[in-house]
């Protein structure tokens, strides 16, 4: 297998991991709605914190992680771009 | 100013404008208690940012091809994160969130999930990609990956009608504000709304976008989170409302038990002669609807607006203006990261505006309080005055009851300062704000149509040998055709018959989401594929919105039809979006596969280092 195709095997990987990230926070757990209502966080009913910030800050923090560990297979294989941003 | 080290100055220069803008706010606030009167007060404000962003537009004036389209691609991480945070959050989100949030509780807050959400699906699917295709447009990489004027059509076709879509209501947007803050005419404050949204762009293309974007964003977040953080420590909620509003949620729970939430018949309502537009608190705040047809809705509504958010063009050419491809990546993790600090505010702010109101124990409750006490207090009067609230006594017991007080979802925002007692000097820091929002959404979508036009249609497909000067100028009268356009819908009006903004994103889904992802995704897809995949999404989608919202389906058909599925007219991209990628996919492996070099593009778009597919002039 070239160094290309392990590449795009690795990143393929890569992005499905963080889509099952994804769904998890914008989908799964809404799913159990009234369930997770009966558990608080910081005092809030926990589906609705979920709702309110819980999953927005997922989104964000899922992102960063991404992004850095995207950069990371990136240099494996020799296909990070040199300092310029 | 905008030469040479410009880039390396951007923090000093904005941070020196942010300092600028709160010296200006302390101005105010000083002029406040000189006895200026408070309209004067909204009229400086939105003069002196629209003043700024217009300064900015100039000095960012380009003969360049590549300035103009994409900003030269030397925006930083950082500052792309700001710009796209402003471009997306639009008129809507800045006023019309936290109302929706205040009525709607937790079943509207799918929006708020969807329309954050789908970043994760830009960062993982698209921008990376399309940065290093090197695009100017979205159209002008389906053209290029597929290869033909017909396909690229077709995607210019769908990029016009979601965007467009979306632009009559942020100038619909920009023309409320401005008339409110400048007691003006609604029809004169579209106009100018629109001179004010076409000076920051029409010189400088998508580098004067950019920087006046980054601008706009820095006045709305200070515009939102003041109010939000005051109120709340006014009204009791603690110095930092997001980590301290459990009680404050509880409480609401208790109070709703205690008033009950009564549904209002439409007889009933009529009768009262409740204006259009105004609502009532009939859902709960934080409690879930029981049932599987209410999660589904709620899902249901959350993937539309994620998966309509990826395929957004004015979103989407964000991304083609970093320097690199990794920048692309980190600079959609930071637009999220600044949408968040509102987009998790506004329930903070529906919460504490609601028990405001609601809770008897508190001055400003109104809430089971006799009518015509409330009817005397000040806010009530002048919002009354204008049709934005409106008390009716159904049960004609003179006690205001939850179900009889009703109120334009704006009013949250734009009046709640006032109810909990902040200066006025807010309520002016909140026209420009929502100024703001609404100028930078509807910069980034003229833009992005004009572009598509100017580009792919007159460019590329028109007149292939129009040197740099020509093309910027038909670019330009474009912008100036687009934005006119919008505006004379707006000015009448008009904008109901277009429906929902969520209809943008539900267009946008059904015909451009599966094209764009499978022309990195999935080698084999071809362009009869993606030409058949477009008309079947686009066309399935909207015919499905033509049969299922009730005021097309009766002038039509003379019937009113029970959505599929739940399916209803915000969800319809559910129908065009599975159809498009059925038929490409199908029509795809009917047809013969990609030529070898169309395969090899593919592959160089996936790997992040190496030249762009397109030249940086192209």
């Amino acid at each position: 297998m070239s160094n290309k195709d392990a590449y795009w095997n690795k990143t393929k990987n890569h992005m499905i991991i963080t889509l099952v990230l994804w769904a998890f926070f914008s989908l799964v757990i809404f799913m159990f709605g009234s369930e997770l209502n009966t558990m608080s966080f910081l005092g809030y009913p926990l589906a609705y914190y979920m709702t309110a910030q819980g999953s927005l800050l997922a989104f964000v923090i899922i992102l960063f992680w991404t992004a850095n560990k995207q950069e990371k297979i990136d240099e494996e294989h020799g296909f990070s771009e040199r300092e310029d941003d | 100013m905008f030469k040479g080290d410009f880039i390396k100055n951007l923090p000093k220069i904005y941070g020196t404008y942010t300092g600028g803008f709160i010296v200006f706010i302390i101005l105010m606030s000083i002029a406040e208690q000189a006895g200026v009167s408070a309209k004067n007060i909204g009229v400086m404000f939105v003069a002196f940012t629209v003043l700024i962003y217009a300064l900015i537009g100039y000095l960012s004036r380009t003969i360049q091809v590549d300035a103009y389209y994409v900003a030269g691609r030397q925006v930083p991480t950082v500052f792309n994160g700001m710009a796209t945070a402003a471009d997306w959050m639009s008129g809507a989100s800045f006023v019309a969130l936290a109302g929706g949030v205040y009525f709607g509780g937790y079943t509207y807050m799918a929006f708020l999930v969807g329309w954050t959400g789908g970043y994760v699906l830009v960062a993982t699917l698209m921008a990376p990609y399309l940065r290093k295709f090197g695009c100017y447009t979205v159209p002008d990489f389906i053209g290029t990956r597929y290869g033909g004027n017909l396909v690229r059509a077709c995607a210019v076709f769908v990029l016009f009608i979601a965007s467009f879509t979306y632009v009559t209501a942020q100038i619909n947007a920009t023309g409320t504000i401005a008339s409110r803050a400048l007691g003006i005419p609604f029809e004169a404050g579209v106009w100018v709304g629109l001179i004010s949204i076409l000076i920051c762009s029409m010189l400088g293309g998508m580098r004067a976008v950019t920087w006046t974007q980054v601008a706009q964003y820095i006045v709305l977040i200070i515009a939102y989170l003041i109010p939000v953080f005051w109120i709340s420590s006014n009204v009791g909620g603690g110095i930092f409302p997001h980590l301290m509003l459990g009680d404050e949620v509880a409480r609401l729970g208790e109070l709703e038990q205690q008033f009950g939430l009564v549904k209002n018949s439409a007889a009933d309502m009529k009768a009262a002669g409740v204006p259009g537009g105004l609502k009532y608190i009939s859902g709960s705040h934080s409690g879930v609807p029981e049932g599987g047809m209410a999660v589904w809705k709620y899902l249901s509504l959350a993937i539309c607006m994620m998966v309509g958010t990826a395929s957004l063009p004015h979103i989407l050419m964000r991304y083609f203006t970093t320097p690199s491809v990794r920048a692309a990546r980190k600079s959609v993790a930071w637009s999220l990261f600044f949408i968040f600090l509102l987009y998790s505010s506004a329930p903070m702010l529906a919460t504490l505006s609601k028990l405001a109101l609601m809770d008897p124990n508190l001055p400003t409750g109104i809430i089971g309080k006799s009518i015509s006490e409330v009817q005397s207090i000040e806010w009530v009067q002048r919002w009354s005055e204008v049709k934005q609230v409106f008390i009716a006594d159904f049960n004609g017991d003179g006690i205001l009851q939850l179900n009889e007080w009703f109120m334009r979802g704006d009013v949250v925002v734009l009046a709640t300062p006032e109810v909990a007692g902040l200066p006025f000097v807010i309520s002016g820091l909140v026209f420009a704000g929502g100024m703001a929002a609404a100028m930078s959404t509807a910069d980034g979508l003229v833009l992005a149509i004009s572009n598509a036009l100017s580009h792919d249609i007159y460019y590329k497909i028109i007149d292939p040998k129009a040197d740099t000067a020509k093309r910027l100028l038909v670019a330009r009268v474009l912008l100036v055709i687009i934005g006119a356009a919008g505006a004379y819908i707006a000015s009448f009006r008009l904008t109901s018959i277009l429906g929902s903004v969520a209809w943008a994103f539900d267009f946008a889904m059904s015909g451009l989401f599966f094209p764009l992802v499978l022309g990195v995704w999935w080698k084999r897809a071809t362009r009869a594929g993606a030409i058949a995949g477009i008309i079947a999404g686009i066309g399935s989608g909207t015919l499905y919105l033509l049969w299922v919202f009730p005021k097309f389906s009766t002038a039509i058909w003379g019937t009113v039809n029970t959505p599929f599925l739940g399916i209803d007219h915000l969800r319809f991209g559910l129908i065009g979006a599975p159809i498009c990628l059925v038929v490409m996919v199908v029509v795809s492996l009917m047809t013969k596969e990609p030529s070898p070099s169309v395969q090899k593009m593919v592959d160089d778009t996936r790997i992040p280092t190496g030249k762009p597919i397109l030249g940086k002039q192209h």
